[in-house]
């Protein structure tokens, strides 16, 4: 019961309190580019979720029980490249197969997500902090969770965004990382939750 | 674009970091072009990231051995070099389709461009964050030449007085995001600013040219 709990409180921290484009600065491109459409934003958190999750699952006993006892940990970072490059080739494929209407409509997000680096920076903190693998999975469920919060309270932001007087030299990329900062300051009222 | 924010709270960091990034480019560029003609088509991107990937290992243990404090400041970013936009797209724009010297050069051009922009960023975070700039807290080696002690410059803050205009806003993540919009619309005004003056001058300049004919 007590893990249940540290497991619930570690997701509401690592979606809210140390969020993963807001404070901890992972997949800020995406963010960038994924555009005012709503739904879009929606179909982008889904897939990389899924992919996070996945990924995190599947690095941990790789790295644990295969590349630590043959004396390789060194390998994660390409390790870990490749079952994400795989996977989201994977979720391509089987995607394609079973549910075609979703892979018209996610299908050319996908080759982007192994490029994300909310992705690999999951499976790298889960590495480098020596996370059990419920944590582990926390902190990948948790990420996600943050990731589509954040994608879609902008893309939401962004449709206002268009319509109003923004000066020339801020159109783009630097409103929206004005954006993001207010974003971020009205996440860093959160981190009065204690944890 | 995300290590110019995480890790940008320093200057130092921010030159560590761009050293580094350097050096990867560099290395990932020399060694793509010089297979560029072995990688079939098809395989182009797996091959790059696993090319890069080779690299951004070895730049972790060098820095892991060597520079231990740059290496726990800069964190998983490290790794994150692997998926670092740029040097997939160099991979991709330049070194598959260019001799090696050229994408040697190429390397080595982006590798300095990139670090003189995070370190302008890091610079204008730690001076407005911390309100000094501080030697040797990342690169320790330059407090050791210094008698192990750390160099500080006081600029906006001078310690044991009342003086103290820093705000830690700057050091935090919204004040990074802050700090880089800005700085991009800033330059993205000078160069409209440019291309304008340009545009009219060349309509004066042809004006007078007219007058002159008449």
């Amino acid at each position: 019961m007590n893990y249940l709990a540290a497991f619930v409180m570690a997701i509401i921290s690592y979606a809210l309190i140390d969020n993963v484009v807001l404070s901890r600065f992972y997949g800020i491109c995406s963010f960038i580019g994924v555009g005012n459409k709503v739904k879009s934003s929606l179909c982008m958190g889904a897939a990389v979720s899924f992919v996070i999750v996945m990924a995190a699952a599947i690095c941990y006993p790789l790295y644990n029980f295969l590349l630590v006892p043959a004396g390789v940990a060194y390998l994660d970072t390409i390790a870990a490249i490749l079952v994400i490059a795989c996977l989201v080739m994977v979720v391509g494929l089987v995607m394609k197969k079973f549910l075609p209407s979703l892979y018209q409509s996610l299908g050319i997000y996908l080759p982007l997500i192994t490029t994300n680096c909310a992705v690999l920076g999951v499976v790298s903190e889960n590495i480098a902090s020596n996370l059990d693998f419920g944590m582990a999975m926390a902190n990948a469920v948790g990420t996600s969770l943050g990731f589509t919060l954040v994608i879609f309270l902008y893309a939401c932001i962004r449709v206002r965004l268009e319509a109003s007087a923004t000066p020339k030299a801020f159109k783009g990329i630097p409103i929206a990382l004005v954006v993001a900062s207010l974003m971020a300051m009205a996440f860093m009222g959160l981190q009065g939750i204690g944890v | 674009m995300c290590p110019a924010l995480a890790v940008t709270k320093t200057l130092e960091a921010s030159f560590g970091m761009g050293v580094l990034f350097t050096l990867v480019l560099v290395c990932s560029n020399v060694l793509i072009s010089a297979l560029r003609k072995i990688i079939p088509e098809e395989v182009k991107t797996p091959a790059y990231i696993v090319v890069i990937a080779t690299f951004v290992t070895l730049v972790k243990m060098f820095s892991e051995a060597f520079l231990p404090e740059l290496y726990s400041t800069l964190g998983v970013f490290v790794s994150l070099l692997v998926v670092n936009c740029i040097v997939l797209g160099r991979a991709e724009a330049y070194a598959s389709k260019n001799t090696v010297v050229d994408s040697l050069l190429d390397g080595i051009g982006n590798g300095i461009g990139y670090t003189i922009a995070i370190c302008i960023i890091g610079l204008i975070r730690e001076i407005l964050g911390s309100g000094m700039l501080t030697f040797g807290a990342t690169f320790t080696f330059i407090a050791d030449l210094n008698g192990g002690e750390k160099i500080r410059l006081p600029i906006l803050k001078v310690p044991g007085s009342d003086y103290d205009l820093s705000m830690q806003f700057f050091s935090s993540p919204a004040g990074g995001f802050l700090v880089l919009g800005i700085t991009l619309a800033i330059i993205i005004a000078v160069t409209n600013y440019r291309q304008n003056k340009a545009k009219v001058d060349a309509r004066i300049a042809a004006k007078k040219a007219k007058e002159a004919a008449k």
